[in-house]
């Protein structure tokens, strides 16, 4: 590769004026492309956990019974379902004061009355990393105390992930942005490039030069260019990402579970400024040779 | 058809049938153009300015699509030739431009360097025969000056040995004299008629009738836009070797006189401009 741009070049490429701004355009456009992906990388990290459910809570309600003596042996009986469930770390039986406080906003002091038959709670958090199968669990659950629910927090889930798959959509929509602009940037200071040298061009052709040989000399500038301007952008993406990365690791602990960028994110960081020079390289030559085939 | 001599047709290198050309939507400036020139052939092509030569030439070097006829060189249709093949054909073609279309940004070396590394040939091969050619054309001074900085008459000879540095079959220069003095110019006639000798077909575009009328050769000459072809006629004047450089008038008269002067001698200023005709034969 290093030969392919050290090529020797027939045209002055390396002295136009217009195509010195291009290294800055494609830097920008690489840093906002690296925000886009390693933003997109991390919610999918993200929405792939939730997705899985693998957020390490559960919550075990139990139904009052129609005779209240019946609601303490049905607990004990669950929580022993509990206890018997290798996935399961721990659990807690929410005392009624706090399941009281719980309910407090949507019905005042009513619930204060003891005549109100309130649902016992069951706190559960699992062995990190386990998978359950809550299906499996409420059917157990429920041949003990029929009318009790295992609350995973899918639909809270559901709605978060998919909230968080729109906003990957739009960052795909902004990497293709990224992409078009890059590509548009390529074939103006491109075709500004023929203009510049039609003369040149034009004896190159008459001596008798394939398109491809002039398209090469342009396509090499322009991956010069492309890998000069993805260099640029990745000296100041990486300050960027790294400064996300440290903020999110002080906030761990908190709703999302653990987001951090992995090695794989970094590998794709690094690609990008070889994936916009090819772009570059790509671009420039399909320009000039659709605009050689105009000539005899 | 007008063939310029009793050569088999398929000999032919050059072939326009009915040829027509037209800028846009203007008048024709070359109208029902017919002829054929045969293998090893040399041409003055000559008519008023306007005439129609320069875009003769760039039909025959395929610069220019004609607007209506036929155009086969070296024996391939061009109408017909697929496009990635023409570049192949332009290589058998030597040009002296007009206006030299000498590349600024790069030295003589450079220039004289670019059909053969446009073809593909080896850098070792390149350096060895463009250093004897620049040599050959005396501007061995001059191989990395850049062509602004050289004479009119060193950019013309750059830009000769730039047509025939990939030894071309055939030779076209548009007004290759109109730089240069008259002696210049004989000179310049001289080593073009030095590489017909070798098998190169020449066509060459001039109004110096002068030049024309002392070499005689055949002619193109062109009315306008159409084309009239003569047949070589003997020249009236006596080999180029015999003239003596210096004053152009001493020249002139001892051409005229047809006295027997030795080899090609030195231009003033300028060493060994095209040397001694013998090394041109070592060189092709």
């Amino acid at each position: 590769m290093l030969k392919f741009i050290s090529r020797r070049s027939d045209l002055p490429l390396d002295h136009d004026a217009h195509s010195r701004f291009l290294p800055w355009l494609i830097a920008f456009m690489v840093f906002l492309a690296n925000l886009a992906m390693v933003g997109m990388l991390m919610l999918n990290t993200v929405a792939e956990r939730w997705d899985q459910g693998v957020t390490g809570t559960l919550t075990v309600q139990i139904s009052p019974a129609e005779d209240p003596s019946e609601d303490d042996p049905r607990l004990q009986a669950i929580l022993k379902v509990l206890a018997s469930a290798k996935a399961i770390d721990r659990y807690e039986v929410i005392s009624d004061e706090r399941v009281l406080k719980l309910l407090e906003p949507w019905l005042g002091g009513v619930a204060k009355s003891k005549d109100l038959p309130l649902p016992r709670l069951v706190d559960v958090e699992l062995h990190s990393g386990a998978q359950l199968n809550v299906i499996k669990l409420t059917n157990q659950i429920n041949k003990v105390a029929p009318g009790s629910r295992v609350d995973d927090h899918r639909i809270w889930l559901d709605r978060l992930v998919s909230l968080i798959r729109t906003v990957q959509t739009l960052a795909t929509a902004v990497l293709f942005f990224i992409g078009f602009a890059t590509v548009g940037t390529v074939v103006f200071t491109t075709r500004t490039g023929l203009a510049i040298h039609r003369e040149a061009i034009e004896v190159l052709h008459l001596i008798g030069a394939q398109d491809a040989y002039i398209a090469r000399q342009f396509a090499s500038r322009a991956m010069a260019l492309g890998l000069t301007g993805g260099l640029l952008g990745l000296a100041l993406g990486l300050p960027t990402l790294m400064g996300i990365g440290y903020l999110i690791g002080r906030m761990d602990g908190f709703f999302v579970p653990s987001l951090e960028l992995g090695a794989h994110h970094w590998m794709i960081v690094g690609f990008l400024p070889i994936g916009v020079a090819a772009i570059a390289t790509v671009t420039a030559k399909m320009t000039v040779l659709r605009s050689l085939r105009r000539m005899l | 058809m007008i063939v310029a001599t009793d050569r088999a047709p398929d000999e032919a290198i050059v072939r326009f049938e009915n040829v027509g050309l037209r800028y846009g939507l203007g008048p024709e400036v070359l109208k029902d153009v017919n002829f054929a020139l045969q293998k090893g052939s040399f041409h003055f092509l000559i008519g008023e300015s306007g005439a129609g030569k320069s875009s003769l030439l760039k039909l025959i070097y395929l610069a220019l699509k004609p607007s209506r006829g036929l155009i086969s060189l070296f024996d391939h249709e061009i109408a017909i030739t697929p496009r990635p093949d023409l570049p192949a054909l332009r290589r058998r073609v030597g040009v002296v431009f007009q206006e030299f279309k000498l590349l600024n940004h790069l030295s003589a070396y450079d220039n004289v360097a670019l059909p053969l590394r446009v073809a593909g040939v080896r850098e070792s091969v390149v350096k060895k025969h463009v250093s004897e050619l620049l040599a050959w054309v005396g501007l061995e001074q001059h191989m990395q000056a850049r062509p602004p900085t050289l004479s009119g008459g060193q950019q013309q000879r750059v830009s000769i040995a730039r047509a025939i540095i990939a030894r071309p079959q055939l030779l076209l220069a548009d007004e290759p004299t109109g730089n240069v003095d008259d002696v210049m110019g004989f000179r310049l006639m001289h080593l073009f008629e030095e590489l017909n000798r070798l098998g190169t077909t020449v066509v060459i575009a001039t109004h110096n009738m002068q030049v024309v009328e002392r070499l005689g050769h055949g002619r193109l000459l062109l009315d306008d836009g159409r084309l009239i072809m003569e047949s070589a006629r003997a020249k009236i004047a006596p080999k180029l070797e015999n003239l003596v450089p210096g004053s152009r008038q001493k020249a002139l008269a001892a051409a005229e006189s047809a006295a027997a002067a030795d080899s090609f001698g030195k231009y003033p200023g300028d060493s060994e401009i095209f040397g001694d005709p013998s090394s041109l034969k070592d060189y092709l």
